[in-house]
């Protein structure tokens, strides 16, 4: 081996003045070494870039146009970015804020819930574990489509909703609240209900995360001075479990954007239009009015953009406090 | 020492801290589960239970007439269809996106080829763009696709989903380079080392992206709504979203049922829709945890 590289040496040091060539050379080779791996990764490459990449790009592309998908696409430029920000009343009275609000509010909450349960539950004795984790798991699992009939039923505007009944009972209202009727409290609920479902995928990730830590690690820990759970937790739990923390931070901030349809799905089961008083409107929802009943492709694809960059600020925050080139 | 000794047998007993957790959990477990145990009481109530005031949080006396009215619906196309439908797709799907996933990951984690890094940053930026926000103009491009119409619209846009490509490639990091090899100096082909070693040292993550994958696609009502109009062709979830705020068109579904009576229809089409997720995740969740105590992956 030794002796072919030595050999091949001095002809590469000879064909210095034909440096790119020689490179672009090694390159097709070294893709032709790997054209296995091409294999491997183009079903993925492909799918990807037809239906998350090229909409994406679209949506770039098409916030600079005025399109109603009727006649053909008009190049305004930032206008309705402009727009957008100077005149669009709902997104800067509404959507926007309450956007903030929620996410601020769910994300973080969440993201603490998912960790402090799955530590909890890791706690127990290992038999105790699946009941607890599939408890808290479930939530998650039933969509917001069809939900729709027990937030009724628990949010009920007489004294028959649930939580009317004892609230009465207990003597804490004199008359039932309207709760999905009343802009107080309906992004309260859908705060509520997010919560609920909050322990998701990547809820579990973090608990398979605290399985495989390595108990050695906790009990070299205990050694070199930790003495409660407090400080075990902060200096061997998340830092063993970061890539899962991250994660799970990441599929927090995709599941607080996804928000828009638990508030939908609740106006739906109760007949309103609108949210009530626009206090649920998020920004999802009102891309959605502008795809949906107004037909404007472009501003709703600018709106999507404006979606699309706060989670992308959010995210890029979620790998400062646990990406790879942390503190570590 | 005799401090990890000290410590293993204080997890055998019952601390205090852990009798509080204990306590805790339980009673958190019971009010997430309270919608739930709702949905399931609600969907066995007779009409009469139904009405009565004030409501009764449990049924009393059980009757499968909510079941039977859903699966006797007066609609063009009978729920047994929608159900159907949705399994199929969601077996394909599912299948489809572990391969695609586990093929993907595999080839950014074991081989360092021309462009790897670039794709691999790539999917992490994307993992952020679920494709739930960019639906808009998803539209546009399966418009211009050529597969409105035809149940590829439950399959093939949801192929690709960054999120388990990453999930997969952190777990197969996790397998030996030497492993690989030592497979390598044996003669296997790539083929065989992904299938035969890789893949089942990484079932935990496997079924992960499996829950992901089904979660994405079973409850899925979008590509119902937008991507086709053959009825026939439409998945559960979205009837019975047409069933509980009339989105739907209302010549195939039972029409809206809002109102008391159609509470407990609507529990009912809930539970089926709901059913399924308990029993894939049971299914999934103890394999996990098999193959977590037996592969011993660190």
């Amino acid at each position: 081996m030794s002796a072919t590289e030595t050999a091949t040496a001095p002809a590469a040091a000879r064909a210095q003045p034909l440096g790119t060539p020689l490179k672009r050379k090694s390159v097709l080779k070294r893709m032709r070494e790997n054209a296995s791996a091409y294999v491997f990764v183009a079903p993925f490459m492909i799918t990807f870039i037809v239906f998350i990449a090229a909409p994406v790009f679209l949506a770039l592309a098409l916030s600079l146009f005025q399109f109603d998908s009727v006649t053909a696409p008009k190049f305004v430029g930032f206008d309705n970015f402009l727009s957008i920000f100077t005149e669009d009343r709902l997104f800067l009275r509404y959507a926007l804020p309450n956007t903030f609000f929620y996410a601020v509010i769910v994300g973080p909450v969440g993201y603490a819930l998912c960790f402090f349960l799955a530590w909890l539950i890791n706690q127990l004795p290992k038999k105790w574990r699946d009941y607890f984790t599939l408890a808290l798991y479930i939530p998650s699992m039933g969509t917001a489509v069809s939900m729709g009939v027990v937030w009724m039923a628990f949010f009920g505007a007489d004294e028959t909703g649930y939580l009317n009944r004892l609230l009465l009972q207990f003597g804490f209202i004199d008359q039932p609240i309207a709760w999905l009727f009343d802009p107080r409290y309906f992004m309260w609920i859908m705060i509520l209900i997010s919560l609920w479902q909050a322990m998701g995928i990547g809820f579990l990730a973090m608990l398979a995360g605290l399985q495989t830590i390595n108990t050695e690690l906790y009990e070299a820990g205990a050694v070199d001075g930790i003495s409660n759970r407090l400080q075990e937790v902060w200096y061997i739990t998340i830092p063993s479990i970061r890539p899962q923390m991250l994660f799970s931070a990441v599929m927090s901030v995709v599941g607080t954007f996804k928000g828009g349809i638990v508030g939908s799905s609740l106006i739906a089961s109760t007949n309103q239009d609108i949210t009530p008083g626009n206090s649920g409107l998020l920004i999802s929802n009102h891309l959605e009015d502008y795809f949906r009943n107004r037909f404007e492709i472009g501003y709703s694809a600018s709106l999507t953009v404006v979606l699309l960059v706060m989670i992308y600020a959010m995210t890029r925050f979620s790998f400062r406090l646990f990406g790879p080139k942390g503190d570590e | 020492m005799a401090n990890p000794f000290r410590r293993r047998m204080k997890l055998k007993r019952l601390s205090p801290f852990m009798l509080i957790n204990l306590a805790f959990l339980t009673l958190l477990a019971v009010i997430m589960l309270l919608p739930l145990i709702f949905t399931l009481n609600q969907a066995f109530k007779p009409v009469t239970e139904l009405f009565l005031f004030p409501p009764n949080f449990f049924v009393h006396h059980p009757t499968l007439s909510n079941f039977r009215s859903l699966l006797m619906s007066e609609s063009v196309i009978p729920f047994t269809r929608y159900f159907t439908n949705s399994v199929l797709m969601s077996a394909i799907t599912v299948t489809g996106v572990v391969m695609v996933s586990a093929m993907a990951a595999f080839g950014f984690s074991k081989k360092k080829f021309p462009g790897s890094a670039a794709m691999f940053s790539i999917i992490i930026v994307s993992l952020m763009f679920s494709p739930d926000q960019v639906w808009i103009t998803r539209y546009v491009v399966i418009a211009n696709l050529g597969i409105m119409n035809t149940y590829w619209i439950h399959i093939l846009p949801f192929l690709a989903m960054p999120v388990c490509v990453f999930l997969m490639k952190q777990f197969i990091d996790q397998v030996p380079e030497a492993l690989i090899d030592a497979a390598k100096i044996d003669g296997a082909k790539e083929r065989t080392i992904f299938l035969r070693i890789v893949l089942p040292m990484c079932m935990p993550a496997v079924s992960t992206i499996g829950i992901l994958a089904f979660q994405q696609i079973w409850p899925e009502t979008e590509s119902s709504l937008l991507f086709t109009s053959v009825e026939s062709q439409r998945l559960l979830n979205f009837f019975v979203g047409s069933l509980t705020n009339g989105s739907g068109t209302t010549s195939s579904s039972v029409g809206s049922v809002n109102g008391v009576a159609g509470q407990g229809i609507q529990a009912a089409s809930a539970l089926v829709v709901f059913l399924p997720f308990v029993i894939v995740f049971l299914s999934f969740q103890r394999k996990v945890l098999q193959t977590m105590a037996n592969s011993g992956i660190k």
